[in-house]
């Protein structure tokens, strides 16, 4: 395949039918992901394709959707499901936590659990507090599962690729204020799991942001650099394993560590990547690591409130200048 | 005169064969009696850490339905699931190395007396959440269809996980999706400490099949050759592709939930009721009245009962796991 421009909606279907196409193992299933094409369309069109055999319709039953992709992957299939609003992932979260993340650790490794759970995270639609949460942070303290946050069709479709490839569990989370971004999307590389990315290179602070945020944090390096302040943004891409060796070696060089999450506080990855660098590498720092996120409140519906629940660039840019001025 | 021969020889050829049929069903369900009896004792020695869950008095379930398996069905199981992973063939020295937490035990010691698996034999993993397995059956069972094989997919379960969600959710899709899964609920009576009336408000479980449009049928979960018959029904109906089957075998657990509980909330009576109705002691007697032997039948205790001996032994013997062995086998 050659470069091409899709919207990171169109980028998640295409992983999908590429790897469909490549392997009958691969198969889909989920809550209206077939006739339907999904809820935020990003299925569209792969129940005709592939039919109805390999792209399944399920019951709104999210146990069992987990649950019965993990029994299809002891038989050797690779299962790609979809939780739909991310949030819902608390209503299967035994499947996803005690089942498919410890099944190969408890059994001593003889089972392999390769399935891809898709979830849709992401507050700024109005979708009040149960249907706006990015979820990563409830499963960082449940080691067994590989996490991965696209921000980019490009992103969107490799680390798909790369997450029904690999043998082991994965989720993928969406974010639903991204469906409609367009970008370049190639399969030119595809071992992208557990690698960061520089999206602009800066050497006076840097700025880690996943997903929407990250798109805030180039947004507010952009002003920053009408003050003469250079921002260097990191997109992570995989919450876990968390490239850390990639932020270390730019804070080397800017001295300087913001996090911008689209969370509260409180057990977040921002907050393990402070504590981790904080604790190997703390000469490297010449002000106090900060943590920009949403408030410590579940996300409200108002837009007014929601959108100040949200780190803003103009939010970015203040903590920047506070630490800068340190 | 020849028909007459021939059809009393086919009489005696078939007989023989039940015989040594029943012989290998009890020599089965000794063997489980045999190394939960240990596993009880080996508790009061230290020998188990954490709890453990014991099936004296419903060996004839796992060993009956299991007895309809063949090679490439898989099946599931709750932590009460010792006599499950036994009946479906893993090796008893394995079983309790696992739980002493050896490195030669069934999952190098990372499992433990909830967790026994044996993939090899088709014993794909006891689960220690309740109805949490219930639908990774489901998926083991859309796996045989997808991929085309015969393969049925068995899970056990106690009477206490009808109640979870998960039940309800695993049985809507297996049977939506024509599934060749068997749903075998042990009704034990009790659910940890709670007798079925105080949780449930329905006598009959296999009732809730209905609610699913698959059939629920109920047994005497301890009449093993009973199961047999219920479970080949079952088997089949799966194998043909006509969906799954709640299987209610009605059974007593002769002892307590766990290890710290003496059931003192049993009624005066009902366990030596349950006791006269010992599955072992109910196919030993058919045995004998279908003139196996006797002498044959202690010899056979004899034999289980050194086996399962020398068994623990050897896993005594095993060590423990190298330390490093608990970073392996987080991910593939």
């Amino acid at each position: 395949m050659s470069v091409t421009e899709l919207t990171y909606r169109q980028a998640i279907a295409r992983a999908i039918a590429d790897e469909m196409e490549i392997d009958d193992r691969v198969l889909l299933f989920g809550e209206d992901v077939g006739a339907a094409g999904g809820v935020f369309k990003a299925t569209e069109g792969l129940q005709e394709r592939f039919g109805p055999a390999r792209v399944l319709d399920t019951p709104i039953s999210e146990q069992a959707i987990v649950g019965c992709a993990i029994g299809a992957s002891l038989r050797g299939l690779r299962p790609v499901i979809e939780i739909m609003f991310a949030d819902f992932a608390g209503v299967c979260f035994d499947q996803l936590a005690n089942e498919l993340a410890k099944y190969r650790y408890m059994t001593n490794g003889q089972v392999t659990v390769p399935v891809t759970v898709r979830l849709a995270n992401g507050a700024g639609g109005g979708f009040g507090a149960q249907h706006s949460q990015s979820v990563e942070n409830w499963f960082l303290n449940v080691p067994g599962l590989t996490i991965l946050t696209p921000a980019t069709p490009g992103d969107a479709y490799a680390l798909l690729r790369a997450a029904i490839r690999d043998v082991n569990p994965v989720l993928y989370l969406e974010h639903k204020g991204l469906y409609n971004l367009t970008g370049p999307v190639s399969d030119a590389d595809l071992d992208v799991i557990g690698r960061a990315s520089v999206v602009r290179e800066g050497s006076d602070i840097t700025l880690v942001a996943s997903q929407l945020m990250r798109h805030r944090a180039l947004e507010a390096a952009e002003l920053l650099a009408a003050e003469n302040v250079s921002a260097e943004v990191i997109d992570p891409r995989t919450m876990v394993p968390f490239d850390y060796e990639t932020v270390r070696s730019s804070i080397t060089k800017t001295n300087n560590l913001i996090c911008v999450q689209e969370c509260s506080p409180g057990g977040s990855w921002g907050a393990t990547l402070i504590a981790t660098l904080a604790g190997d590498s703390l000469e490297l720092f010449d002000a106090p690591p900060l943590l920009v996120g949403g408030d410590n409140t579940p996300i409200p519906y108002s837009g007014a409130l929601e959108a100040a629940w949200l780190p803003s660039p103009e939010r970015i840019v203040d903590a920047v200048r506070r630490t800068l001025a340190y | 005169m020849a028909a007459e021969r021939t059809a009393a020889t086919r009489r005696v050829v078939e007989k023989t064969k039940s015989d040594e049929r029943g012989l290998e069903l009890l020599a089965k369900m000794l063997e489980i009696r045999g190394v939960e009896d240990e596993v009880q004792r080996m508790f009061t020695q230290g020998l188990v850490r954490g709890t453990t869950h014991l099936c004296q008095g419903q060996e004839a379930v796992a060993v009956g339905v299991c007895a309809t398996l063949k090679q490439g069905d898989s099946m599931t199981c709750t932590y009460r699931g010792h006599g499950a992973v036994l009946a479906m063939g893993a090796q008893a020295d394995a079983v309790f190395g696992e739980i002493m937490g050896k490195a030669k035990g069934l999952c190098g010691g990372k499992g433990g007396s909830m967790h026994l698996t044996d993939v090899a034999v088709g014993a794909y993993g006891a689960f220690a959440i309740v109805g949490a397995h219930l639908p990774i059956t489901v998926g083991l069972a859309f796996a045989s269809r997808y991929l085309g094989d015969d393969g049925v997919s068995v899970c056990f379960f106690g009477d206490g996980t009808t109640n979870i969600g998960a039940f309800h959710e695993a049985l809507n899709l297996a049977s939506l999706w024509k599934t060749p899964a068997i749903f075998v609920c042990e009704n034990n009576l009790y659910g940890e400490y709670s007798p079925l009336r105080t949780t449930t408000p329905i006598e009959r479980l296999a009732d809730r099949a209905a609610s699913y449009g698959m059939p629920g049928v109920v047994v005497d979960g301890n009449d093993v050759f009973a199961v047999i018959d219920t479970a080949e029904e079952a088997v089949a109906r799966a194998r043909a592709g006509e969906g799954p089957t709640l299987i209610e075998a009605l059974t007593y657990r002769q002892v307590g939930h766990s290890r710290s509980d003496p059931a003192k909330y049993r009624p005066p009576g009902e366990l030596e009721e349950w006791l006269a109705r010992d599955p072992i002691v109910l196919l030993e007697r058919k045995l004998a009245e279908d003139v196996t032997d006797p002498a044959r039948i202690a010899e056979l205790k004899e034999q289980v009962r050194q086996a399962v001996l020398e068994a623990l032994e050897r896993a005594k013997s095993w060590p423990d796991p190298e330390l490093d062995a608990r970073f392996a086998n987080v991910l593939a």
